[in-house]
């Protein structure tokens, strides 16, 4: 063990908590502005045996940025926009920019994420690294489908490009690697072409699991966004009953209004929901319902609202990108609803044909387990050519579990029984949302073969494991710490 | 001691706790040692003789693998606290508990006035609580949880005949103690100050006029409860508490002809 230098005192430890808050470590936090600070933290670290990882805006639900006492790269100041172009629609942009920035300086020039995530305070190098996707996976692809290049700091120091014509491999590896094998500096994305600040959304309810699936399997081809709210606490028929969102595009001259519609200004959502409550205090009014009475009460009154509001036929409206995408976002707190033990979520990948099956398997065992999931959110994907992939031609059901003191070890046993449901259907699973997986699940939904192929190219780019994470950790490689001596 | 290997991660459902023991070669800093590991903690140790601290920590990890790591350690090296503290921390994990319990008691004549010997237990009982219970309170104070206990000793309540260097050191660190605990406490970190009575132990050999001993097993029982549960000041067993208001309270006049 090499001696300690002034660089690890403990004015830099802080607590680094899952965006979910149910797990949290102890870490070196360093936020470097440019990349020779970057460069002379990899020195230090390599110098003092100490490990990286790295983190974006920290909205993964599990331990995918942190590190226990070790050191975490906080990447929000290397927020840059280097180079835009309103013609075609490119940028080049610091890893560390988040997608409300990225929405907020190209909207004006009618452009938008190809991608965006449920909440707009994702980085970009944080989607590219767990390759997100959005309510439209199964027509526009994942995060990375819309990265065109990207440079790499690597453990040595050293800055590689990767793109689909130099360095394939890498450039399939690194997005989707969940910052292991590098650090992304600055990434070039093609955003896609929009011409309304606002989209057709109709909004219908469907009677059940079968039905949801349905009304998306039969919209695929005439829709850019689809998604499903599911009752996962309803039982007999009515399980899985939804709420069903579908989004439409504009058409080039359809928005005679495109000017004002594509303003900032024009997306945002007003302070106080319903015009009453002040949005800041929303989770104090949510919290009565996050048990289960309460929970079964709002989804039945969810549900029944939709109807009347919608029908099985569905009611058009017209909401702004922001308002359909960010919802939550303008919700702030809104976890806090879950007490303090915080949430998990669950999302599960499963092919069209046992998607159903799967779906109605896992319902009814959280039901039996006496842990029903407080949301549950349907979406439509297809396969993507990247190494670490959760890509399947069928659904995903996200599923989020309030966590108790009491509950951990009951949902500790319940996601392993999930597991095996959802790999029994040849489903997968997806690190962003990941805190229970053991390694073997993830030897089993990735294969051997794929896992080989990425700890080959971690030797390659990493082979002193610099980079780790407690997630690395726990599904990649159980003992790669470093060992300790003692010392008197 | 051979290399250690830490298994720092968690299972983000199930949470680790996390100790260090100073003095966990034998008596009760042994049992409390071997308690924690019992209790489902990642424990490190802490001793000058290795090979007693090691027979300890392996009988451990046959029966619970990989839950305790052992460090040799003179807690007068007051200068390689800081860096072995956090080489300690990290090979575990982290730290939600520390237990300072080293401590000596050299055997002093009636009629010895020992620098030498009042020096050694005021450099081990209370500066080597100081150096490292400060490395502790720096941590918990930037990360904003922790618990911290001292095994002070009823022998600091009073000055006695026997041993005035040891009951001084203890009075001491009882009064370390309690103004680290009404610094911290307001942040959220507590302090417990632990004051067994008579425990079986290798410092009890040679005392004389012994009564209520309780055995390490115990004492140390009694020592995680109170921590566990947030207690300040916790007389092991208990009813020494009593014991010690009225022995607190005899007059000066008296209590100088006694021969307590
Ligand atoms: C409310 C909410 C809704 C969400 N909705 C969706 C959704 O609809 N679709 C979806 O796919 N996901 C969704 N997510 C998950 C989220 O999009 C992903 O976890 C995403 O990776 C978070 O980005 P981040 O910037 O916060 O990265 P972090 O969570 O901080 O980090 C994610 C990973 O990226 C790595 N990383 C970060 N920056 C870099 C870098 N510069 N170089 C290398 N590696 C890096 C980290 O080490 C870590 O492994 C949602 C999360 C929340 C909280
Ligand atoms: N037994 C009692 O009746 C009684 C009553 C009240 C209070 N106490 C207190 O309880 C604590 C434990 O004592 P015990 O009764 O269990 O006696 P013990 O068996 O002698 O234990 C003392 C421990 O302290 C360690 N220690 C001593 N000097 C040290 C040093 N310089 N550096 C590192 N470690 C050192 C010893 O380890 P090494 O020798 O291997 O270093 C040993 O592990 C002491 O603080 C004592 O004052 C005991």
């Amino acid at each position: 063990m090499s001696k300690e230098n002034s660089f690890f005192t403990t004015n830099h430890l802080e607590p680094v908590t899952a965006w979910g808050g149910a797990s949290s470590s102890t870490a070196y936090v360093y936020r470097p502005s440019t990349i020779e600070e970057l460069r002379d933290i990899l020195t230090a670290a390599r110098q003092n045996d100490r490990t990286i990882a790295f983190k974006g805006g920290g909205n993964s639900y599990g331990d995918a940025f942190s590190n226990r006492e070790q050191v975490v790269l906080d990447l929000m100041r290397m927020n840059r926009i280097l180079e835009w172009d309103p013609q075609s629609g490119i940028i080049r942009v610091e890893a560390g920019v988040t997608i409300d920035q990225l929405w907020r300086y190209v909207l004006g020039d009618g452009w938008w994420p190809p991608i965006v995530t449920g909440t707009a305070k994702t980085t970009v190098g944080g989607c590219a690294a767990m390759n997100t996707h959005g309510k439209n996976a199964w027509k526009m692809g994942t995060f990375g489908d819309h990265v065109l290049e990207f440079d790499l700091l690597r453990a040595d120091g050293e800055i590689v490009t990767a793109s689909r014509e130099t360095n394939p491999e890498l450039f399939h590896a690194a997005i989707g690697g969940f910052g292991m094998l590098g650090c992304f500096t600055t990434l070039t994305l093609k955003l896609k072409k929009i011409y309304s600040g606002m989209l057709h959304v109709e909004g219908a309810s469907q009677p059940n699991l079968a039905g949801a699936m349905r009304y998306i399997e039969e919209r695929l081809d005439n829709s850019d966004y689809l998604v499903g709210w599911l009752d996962a606490t309803s039982g007999g028929r009515g399980l899985g009953r939804a709420e069903m969102h579908r989004g439409i595009y504009f058409q080039p001259g359809e928005d005679p209004f495109s000017a004002q519609t594509m303003q900032v200004e024009h997306q945002l959502i007003s302070d106080s929901i319903m015009g009453i409550l002040p949005k800041s205090s929303m989770w104090f009014y949510m919290r009565p319902f996050m048990n289960q009475l309460g929970l079964r009460l709002v989804n039945t009154a969810k549900y029944f609202s939709a109807r009347m509001l919608s029908g099985e036929k569905g009611h058009l409206y017209q909401q702004s990108h922001v308002a359909y995408h960010f919802l939550l976002d303008y919700l702030p707190n809104w976890k806090k609803a879950y007490g303090r033990n915080g949430l998990i979520q669950y999302q599960a990948f499963v092919p069209v044909e046992n998607a159903e099956q799967a779906f109605t398997d896992i319902f009814t065992h959280c039901q039996k387990r006496g842990l029903p999931n407080y949301l549950s959110v349907m979406k439509r994907h297809k396969p993507d050519d990247f190494l670490i992939s959760y890509g399947v031609d069928g659904f995903s059901m996200a599923m989020d579990f309030r966590i108790t003191n009491r509950n951990r070890p009951k949902m500790v046993a319940l996601t392993q029984e999930l597991d095996e449901i959802v790999l029994r259907h040849s489903g997968r699973f997806y690190l962003a949302k990941d805190s229970t997986m053991r390694p073997q699940t993830v030897q089993a939904y990735l294969g051997q073969e794929v896992i080989k192929r990425f700890c080959d190219l971690k030797e390659q780019y990493d082979p002193e494991h610099l980079f780790q994470s407690d997630m690395w950790r726990r599904l990649f490689a159980v003992r790669s710490e470093k060992p300790v001596t003692q010392s008197g | 001691m051979e290399e250690q290997q830490a298994t720092v991660s968690d299972r983000p459902l199930e949470p680790q706790r996390r100790a260090i023991v100073i003095g966990a070669s034998s008596g009760i800093g042994a049992a409390i040692f071997e308690e924690l590991a019992r209790r489902g903690y990642l424990v490190a140790g802490l001793a000058r003789r290795e090979e007693e601290l090691t027979a300890v920590c392996e009988k451990i990890n046959e029966s619970q693998p990989g839950r305790a790591f052992a460090f040799g350690h003179d807690v007068t090296n007051f200068g390689s606290i800081p860096d072995l503290f956090s080489q300690v921390v990290t090979a575990i994990g982290g730290l939600d508990l520390i237990i300072f319990n080293a401590g000596v008691m050299p055997s002093v004549d009636l009629d010895e006035f020992n620098f030498e010997k009042d020096r050694q237990m005021v450099d081990v009982n209370l500066l080597g609580a100081m150096a490292w219970l400060s490395q502790a309170a720096q941590r918990f104070r930037q990360t904003g949880q922790g618990h911290m206990v001292g095994i002070s000793s009823v022998a600091g309540d009073r000055g006695r005949i026997a041993n005035p260097g040891y009951n001084s050191s203890k009075a001491a660190l009882t009064t370390y103690l309690e103004g680290l605990r009404n610094r911290l406490t307001r942040h959220g970190i507590g302090v417990t100050t632990i004051k067994p009575g008579f425990v079986d132990t290798a410092m009890l050999v040679g005392a004389k006029r012994t009564f209520g001993v309780i055995s390490p097993d115990e004492a140390a029982r009694k020592i995680i409860n109170a921590a566990e549960s947030g207690k300040q000041v916790v007389y092991v067993p208990g009813w020494w508490r009593l014991i010690m208001i009225i022995i607190q309270h005899i007059p000066s006049f008296i209590f100088r002809r006694l021969s307590i």
